[in-house]
């Protein structure tokens, strides 16, 4: 029973769990922009998502908030389909829309009838270059967004917690930025600031078309080129420079008492490699140790906490492997009735000692790379998954071929390797813990 | 403009496999072989409704008990040979029913339907493990108890069925869960875990011989029939009234709704599509234009259709800061009226058709979905059929019918409100 994983406030799409490769097409237009098709014949239908290599950490100085804000902007008609048009179509052919923002990327996607694909490529490729924003439209949405702040985080402490959490985590790097952005900067942000970004990223040679279902990969590079192809390339992809995390060296404790909490929780996060800035091999090890230490019941955390000393009623680790620049591991739980959060910070150290000292037993260490690898196979069974994978992975500069050779990548992950990164990532130095802690009335 | 073929929607029911197998159990099979894995999806009638009246919650925590612990395992040892051969194995318990979910790749078949079985037939219910998964549940009660969603949609709950099994907390209660003993879980699971109430929906790698057989092993030592409490069927109270509940918080989540029409009506299919008008899930819908891309007044704002079997609802919500929280129940009540009054207009009913029929096929792109369709359609008490005949259905709805379905749906326009923040003049 999974009682609460902070990682949830991350948008993470997911770590690099992709699979035995179905037969992925992988190509790019003459203006840059790259197509990837994952065909997947049993249902008549079609997932077509446009990615941009841009998200809330690329939001310029004061302006946080401005690319989820975009996001919500890209819905607003364009000059020669107005506001309403293209949800409207969408709607008219059955189809589901939606967008999201995460720290590295920022993402579009429709899933319909695969008939409809190319009528859906015409609209998205138009919004690419020919949004339009008036003030009547920008200024309602931006309160849309203030409201989203408060439903997601201004209402739920423990959202609050995270939030402070991150931003104690990144004391440099803008992923201590929440995604959604601070309500002060998010209330200034106008139209202006919206195109100014748009102009800067929205362009083909930082696009990514994926699209999943039943088509036929030809075909579908065929209407690439007839539809996004005829987007003049802008001469070079945009240049993220984000400033980057100095060496951390200090362990940090964040506390949040608030009078609406009656379940007291635990987080704590490190800074490690991600897929993309890892040694080779490094980020697979981290993915199989995060199983072993803390990936459901099987777990040392849960065995030693939940079970054997009973002071947690959950345990859990996540890791965050699909990301532009170093990422986050999450230790999190919840302490049993009695127990203080002093009292569970300590028991979770002393497990995660034991953890480093003493290597996985073969049984356990296999029964994960099993698991590992078979949701693998499960993913398949999505294509929104396997769209959402490799959009994710290709934006946070990984590779298809990455991707593809994850399963392979995971079964050859050693028992030294998870020793090896469990020694020298779970420093406690480069970690924040969080609290979240009954408090009285102000 | 390029275009691919359209192709000829091919028939969805008959590809459904019906089972009767020779020991007894029921089940709807789609072979599928492009993936190496079968997945199923299968529920028992009874769920929370039958919870002793003083003890709400037995369901729930007996459907969070069946994997912790069968057979020769102990709750690790389950969980390590569920992990052993990579199966998904999950149990809930919903109002009327308490399901499963499992998922298993080809190859391990055999181990896992044995797992299957042993958590459906032999469960341990150990004391450890009651008291683990008993204070499990009490966390995240515990973690919900001030957060305004969940502070809305209990005292809606409270509201609309105060002397009905469907007003009881489905999870159990902080202070109740400790009380509920091992006899509690036994007794439940005795009256609710039989063939003649067990419904399953199977999707994957694997031929209905090879199924059958499986199931039998999985499920046919259960006891032949069920023993279950009839609930009464119900109408939803507290139409007209509204509930406020003080929670510091910047902004107002608020619950609406008011009693629907049950899901074998004639009317139904036309509720399908009016309540897709007022504030089905797309952009397009009356609220989200009316409530968010009109006014900014929230980020989600939605009405659903919600059929237990014994209560019928339509149910709604949104949030927005508590200075406006008003104005957005004002803009949603009119919305309402307007329907109830005036019923939608010709391109509205239009373009509402055409979204749920063409967006019927997403429902079918994975297995699990697939499976849990196949499901949702026998606890819905419908045929194989349903699958060919429901966008049959919703193209029939004609503009009167949909202004016959809204004045049904609406009425007078009243609802019940639940609401939890600092709502201004609320």
């Amino acid at each position: 029973m999974n009682v609460h994983n902070p990682a949830e406030h991350a948008e993470s799409a997911g770590s690099g769990a992709a699979q035995a490769a179905p037969r992925i097409a992988h190509s790019r237009l003459d203006n840059g922009m790259e197509v990837v098709v994952i065909p997947d014949r049993r249902a008549p239908v079609v997932t077509h998502m446009v990615w941009y290599r841009n998200g809330s950490a690329d939001d310029p100085p004061m302006k946080s908030g401005i690319a989820h804000f975009l996001e919500h902007l890209m819905f607003k008609g364009t000059k020669t389909h107005p506001q309403g048009e293209f949800s409207q179509l969408v709607a008219d052919l059955g189809g589901q829309e939606n967008a999201f923002t995460g720290h590295d990327y920022t993402s579009y996607f429709q899933r319909m009838p695969r008939e409809h694909l190319a009528t859906v490529m015409e609209y998205e490729a138009d919004r690419m270059s020919n949004l339009v924003l008036t003030d009547e439209v920008v200024a309602p949405e931006r309160d849309v967004v203030l409201e989203e702040r408060r439903m997601r985080t201004d209402s739920d402490p423990a959202a609050e917690l995270s939030e402070a959490v991150q931003a104690a985590l990144f004391t440099h790097h803008p992923y201590g930025t929440p995604i959604i952005g601070w309500e002060h900067e998010i209330q200034t942000l106008g139209r202006e600031d919206a195109l100014a970004y748009y102009e800067r990223f929205y362009t083909p040679e930082n696009a990514i078309l994926v699209v999943a279902g039943d088509v036929d990969a030809h075909e579908v590079e065929r209407l690439a080129r007839d539809i996004y192809g005829k987007i003049p390339a802008r001469g070079a992809p945009p240049v993220r420079q984000r400033p980057q995390e100095p060496p951390s060296r200090a362990h940090r404790l964040v506390s949040l008492a608030d009078p609406k909490v009656e379940q007291p929780s635990f987080e704590r996060v490190y800074v490690v490699p991600s897929a993309r800035t890892a040694e080779p091999g490094e980020s697979e090890a981290l993915e199989v140790m995060s199983h072993l230490l803390g990936g459901g019941q099987t777990s040392a955390l849960y065995r030693d906490l939940v079970l054997d000393r009973k002071i947690a009623v959950a345990a859990g680790v996540y890791y965050m492997g699909s990301s532009l620049d170093q990422t986050r591991l999450w230790v999190y739980g919840v302490p049993a009735p009695e127990t203080s959060l002093e009292a569970f910070e300590a028991a979770i150290d002393e497990s995660l000692e034991k953890f480093l000292a003493t290597p996985p037993s073969e049984k356990d260490f296999n029964r994960a790379k099993t698991r590992l690898v078979a949701d693998a196979v499960y993913a398949q069974d999505s294509q929104m998954a396997l769209a959402r994978w490799y959009g994710a992975a290709l934006a946070t500069g990984e590779t298809i071929d990455d991707v593809a050779g994850w399963t392979d990548r995971i079964e050859k992950v050693t028992r030294e390797d998870v020793v090896a990164v469990a020694r020298k990532w779970l420093d406690k130095r480069r970690a924040v813990t969080g609290y979240l802690a009954v408090g009285e009335a102000a | 403009m390029n275009k691919m073929a359209p192709i000829e929607e091919a028939s969805r029911a008959a590809r459904v496999q019906e089972i009767r197998t020779p020991g007894g159990v029921s089940a709807w099979l789609i072979e599928d072989y492009a993936v190496p894995l079968v997945a199923m999806q299968f529920a028992f009638r009874g769920g929370a409704a039958q919870d002793p009246k003083s003890k709400p919650g037995v369901a729930t925590l007996l459907s969070g008990l069946l994997d912790e612990g069968a057979g020769p395992y102990d709750s690790a040892g389950f969980h390590e040979a569920l992990d052993d051969i990579a199966a998904h194995l999950q149990f809930s318990a919903d109002r009327d029913y308490l399901g499963g979910h499992f998922q298993t790749l080809t190859k391990n078949l055999d181990p896992a339907f044995e797992l299957l079985r042993l958590a459906v037939n032999e469960a341990r219910l150990e004391q450890g493990s009651i008291e683990r998964v008993a204070s499990q549940l009490a966390a995240s009660l515990r973690r919900e108890l001030k957060d305004p969603d969940s502070v809305a949609a209990r005292s809606f709950r409270a509201a609309a069925f105060p002397d009905h099994p469907y007003g009881r907390a489905a999870r159990g209660e902080i202070d109740v869960l400790p009380q509920i003993g091992r006899d509690d879980l036994i007794d439940l699971r005795a009256r609710t875990l039989a063939r003649d109430n067990l419904l399953v929906g199977v999707v994957g790698a694997i031929d209905a011989a090879t199924l059958s057989e499986r199931l039998d092993r999985a499920f046919a030592a259960l006891p032949a029939t069920s023993r279950l409490e009839a609930i009464t069927p119900v109408t939803m109270s507290g139409v007209g009234r509204r509930v406020v509940t003080e929670v510091d918080v910047p902004q107002t989540t608020i619950r609406f709704g008011r009693p629907s029409l049950d899901r074998h009506d004639p009317d139904f299919a036309a509720a399908i599509v009016v309540n897709h008008i007022l504030g089905g899930g797309v952009f397009t819908a009356r609220l989200f234009r009316e409530v968010r891309e009109k006014r900014g007044l929230a980020y989600s704002v939605y009405s659903h259709l919600q059929n237990n079997d014994a209560a019928s609802m339509l149910l709604g919500g949104t949030s927005t800061k508590n200075e406006r929280a008003a104005e957005s129940l004002a803009v949603i009540e009119e919305q309402i009226r307007d329907l109830a009054d005036n019923g939608p207009g010709d391109e509205e009913l239009e373009k509402a058709r055409k979204f749920l029929i063409g967006s019927y096929a997403l429902r079918f792109d994975t297995s699990t979905k697939i499976a849990g369709n196949l499901l949702q359609l026998q606890l819905e008490r419908r045929a194989p059929a349903y699958l060919d005949q429901r966008n049959r259905l919703i193209a029939a709805v004609t503009l009167e019918d949909a202004k016959r379905a809204a004045k049904r749906l609406f009425g007078d326009g009243k609802l019940l409100v639940a609401a939890a923040g600092r709502p201004v003049g609320m």
